[in-house]
């Protein structure tokens, strides 16, 4: 596949992975350092399940997402049940935890990974996969579902008090978050056609939320802009000099405080309610 | 009929009781204000009502049932809304919005429904939405449906706060100093409102300070001190009492008058 | 054996602890996870490191003016990117926490690079057989100096007018504030007492496993919030002996599956977590309504 081709679909992997972890940090306001672990956990899943099932491709990656999925229910149970950012803490020890199970594991290829993955992920596949989890992204966020999600970001009390069961809800953002990025993670496996667990570290995490971030924190179009924007830097640093591509952490670590000091809305600040509006609203009989 | 009854509620924190083995009965359709000066733990007994906290002692019947083990969620649902003395809206959602989360316990579109709208999800929505654009003129914010609640002023802020109270379709609704912070005009248009709400058969439990507003509309009134109840009667046996005088004026004032 | 793995699983405790202070100090008062907690243990093992090696410090001169260091490094990031934010939603904190924790990591990694160095304290170091049962001197040296340290701290905390306006922010930030305690003062010198325990930590496992190196923060930052849960978050003597536990805990389940050693205080993290969210020594907090 050509380069820029390659690019674009990498984009559209990493708009999914962003999106995602969108709805748990920017929308349910929860957040998780752990998002690529439940890329590799459906990425390792999907591979699997065509490798040694010889399931075809959609199959083995919506099961794979589901697989994701399901993990994203087990550390989310414990740690959402409380008050406090238990969740952070937790998969940032799960994805640690995850690489060591994948570095030692027979079945998932060790240090070494898993290799001969058919190359089946193109343009078009992730860009209808990506149009199809901003699609239902989009109709969950506007159902009593999504409402719910922003409610508990926005008090978690008040929200309990409409009679929200905000547990519950949090860990269903999860899963759902879970779900897509393992679908992303499927995409890349059958993109890249070979994964290993390093693929799938604490600094992809990190990457995805810089996306995330970037963007806007509870924008879905901000988080794909943060995902662009993340996804071609590197190139072209790397173009320009290997040695600050290399150390583009540095980056990252400046990026997320800085942003959050000047610019927690983003790049992209969600529609601001149109003050004219609102004065013509008020004489219209607003009192 | 009792609609709410407290036993010997006790809420102990850290050594301290905030309230005193207060016993509470609501009758259902009436309008039941509890006063006291501040930190008399009226506060908290709401909070033990709405499950909040789990109280330390006691035992609490809603409709019979006892709630005291309840999640707040479940209380909702079980038909007890409140609002929050320091108001708690959902800032960054539009108004008519939080009036449609307030409606969430009534409603049951999950995510498969969400994703494939299907006909009873866009049933419900229509309905749920329609029922907010009621509730919101019942409270006279209809015009400002599409602003986002961090927008409006004070005074529309808790109005918005009852509204949404309401959207849960309660039986019992808890108003935490509703009048807080209004202005004369505005107070006025809130006793209205609650006796609006009371006359649409909605009980109502409130904190106020406001003591116009407390005798205009109360039946009832009870009085905390120090976490416990020293008066319980209707606002004319509560204006005279003794001990309420003293615990609002203190020792001396006896002498030289009434309480209000 | 078995004694002697208890030895070395207090001695690990111990320096569990003494990160878990720092954890726990700042939940109780800003109710924050300081993810650059782990950097700040990190840094400090550096310049512990550079004390000795390039200065040629004696091994305390340098644990003291490696202490120094980590607790101006603390002040500066509180300073710099949580102050800012006092005012800002939750999760705003939280993320510029973890901003300032991955661009130390990599701004270490860039400066001295990836390779681990050795820690050449200079200290005389034997085995003692006492009984029959081995001890190094180094692990009595660590479990001396950590408990010194902590001591040390009990006593500001208990007996002093600063520990006192830390409690009572603790417990209730408006009120304290209220009775006149200057609540940016309390929580900066927070910053900075449970930041020079980090770096005394990193200082004494530095030397502990003759080595340092950028990443050596990662697993015991994680392992100290995990001994302050497990103690009770808020609880400083709950931190104490959550690390403690966690250290044998962990030596014992080494004994038994040392391929996945790291992932046994995940294990207790989760337990904790379902079985008793308020940890061993901590009471439970009620959210102010």
């Amino acid at each position: 596949m050509n380069y820029y081709l390659q690019i674009l679909t990498v984009i559209m992997i990493n708009s999914i992975l962003a999106v995602s972890l969108n709805l748990i940090t920017g929308y349910t306001g929860q957040l998780s350092l752990g998002h690529a672990t439940f890329m590799g956990i459906g990425a390792y899943a999907a591979t699997l399940f065509t490798l040694k099932l010889h399931l075809p491709f959609l199959i083995s990656i919506i099961l794979g997402a589901s697989v994701a999925a399901f993990f994203g229910f087990i550390i989310g149970v414990p740690t959402l049940r409380l008050k406090g950012d238990y969740l952070a803490i937790a998969t940032l020890g799960f994805g640690e935890i995850m690489k060591n199970i994948l570095l030692n594991l027979e079945i998932t290829g060790g240090p070494m990974g898993l290799r001969g993955i058919p190359k089946v992920t193109n343009i078009y596949i992730s860009a209808v996969a990506l149009f199809l989890v901003i699609f239902s992204l989009n109709r969950i966020m506007n159902s009593r579902v999504g409402k719910s999600f922003i409610a508990i970001r926005e008090d978690e009390l008040a929200a309990e008090a409409m009679g929200i069961n905000t547990t519950q809800f949090k860990i269903l953002a999860f899963i759902i978050g879970a779900f897509y990025a393992g679908l992303a993670g499927g995409l890349y496996a059958f993109l890249f056609r070979y994964i290993n667990p390093k693929d799938f570290g604490f600094m992809k995490s990190i990457e995805i939320l810089c996306m995330v971030v970037l963007g806007g924190m509870g924008n879905t179009y901000g988080a794909v802009l943060g995902a662009c924007i993340i996804t071609v830097l590197p190139e072209l640093l790397r173009s320009i000099s290997p040695v600050i591509a290399q150390y583009r952490m540095v980056f990252y670590g400046l990026l997320l405080i800085i942003m959050m000091i000047v610019k927690p809305q983003g790049i992209i600040s969600a529609p601001s309610s149109n003050k004219k509006e609102y004065k013509n609203s008020l004489e219209k009989g607003g009192q | 009929m009792e609609l709410l009854e407290g036993n010997n509620l006790t809420m102990v924190f850290g050594g301290l009781s905030a309230l005193n083995s207060v016993d509470i009965k609501i009758n259902k359709g009436e309008v039941l204000s509890v006063i006291g000066p501040n930190g008399a733990g009226k506060t908290t007994l709401f909070n033990l009502l709405t499950g909040v906290y789990s109280p330390t002692e006691g035992k609490i019947y809603f409709r019979k049932k006892e709630i005291r083990n309840l999640k707040p969620y479940e209380i909702t649902k079980m038909g007890i809304a409140r609002t929050f003395q320091n108001i708690r809206l959902f800032g960054e959602m539009s108004v008519l919005d939080n009036v449609i989360i307030g409606q969430h316990c009534r409603t049951k579109t999950g995510v498969f429904g969400a994703i494939f709208k299907t006909p009873s999800t866009r049933k419900e929505e229509a309905l749920v939405k329609e029922r907010a654009m009621d509730v919101l003129k019942f409270v006279g914010l209809e015009a400002l449906h599409n602003e986002k609640a961090k927008n409006l002023p004070y005074g529309k802020q808790r109005r918005l706060e009852m509204a949404r109270a309401l959207a849960t379709d309660p039986e019992l609704i808890l108003l935490d100093e509703p009048a807080a912070g209004m202005n004369p005009q505005e107070t006025n248009e809130l006793i209205e409102l609650i006796e609006k709400l009371n006359d649409k058969g909605k009980t109502v439990l409130l904190i106020e300070h406001d003591m116009k507003l407390v005798m205009g509309i109360s039946k009832r009134i009870m009085v905390l001190d120090y976490g416990k109840k020293i008066a319980d009667g209707p606002p004319d046996e509560i204006k005279n009492d003794e001990k309420v005088i003293k615990a609002y004026l203190g020792e001396s004032s006896l002498k030289e008058g009434r309480a209000c | 054996m078995f004694f002697e793995q208890i030895i070395n699983g207090l001695t690990l405790g111990s320096t569990y602890s003494l990160i878990a202070l720092g954890y726990t100090m700042v939940y109780g008062i800003l109710e924050l996870i300081n993810f650059a907690h782990s950097e700040i243990y990190m840094i400090g093992a550096f310049i512990g490191l550079t004390m000795v090696s390039v200065y040629k410090l004696p091994f305390f001169a340098a644990l003291l003016i490696s202490m120094i260091g980590s607790c101006i490094l603390g002040i500066i990031i509180e300073k710099a990117a949580y102050k800012p934010l006092r005012k800002a939603n939750r999760i705003a904190p939280l993320i510029s926490a973890i901003g300032v924790s991955i661009f130390l990591q990599n701004a270490v990694l860039m400066i001295v690079g990836p390779q681990a160095r050795s820690f050449p304290s200079g200290l005389h170091i034997t085995t003692l057989n006492i009984g029959g049962f081995r001890i190094s001197t180094l692990q009595l040296l660590i479990l001396f100096v950590s408990i010194i340290l902590m001591v040390g701290l009990h006593f500001l905390i208990q007996k002093t007018k600063l520990g006192q306006a830390m409690r009572a922010t603790a417990q209730d930030k408006e009120a304290a504030q209220l009775m006149g305690i200057k609540i940016d003062h309390v929580i900066t010198f927070t910053f900075a007492i449970g930041s020079a325990l980090g770096g005394a930590a990193g200082v004494l496992v530095g030397v502990y496993f003759d080595s340092v190196d950028p990443m050596m923060g990662f697993f015991p930052g994680l392992k100290g919030f995990v001994a302050a849960v497990l103690g009770g978050i808020g609880s400083i003597p709950g931190a104490m002996l959550g690390g403690l536990i966690l250290g044998l805990v962990e030596m014992v389940g080494a004994v038994y599956m040392s391929r996945y050693k790291d992932a046994i205080a995940f294990a207790v993290l989760i337990f904790i977590l379902l079985l008793k969210p308020t940890g061993l020594l901590g009471r439970s907090v009620q959210e102010k309504v």
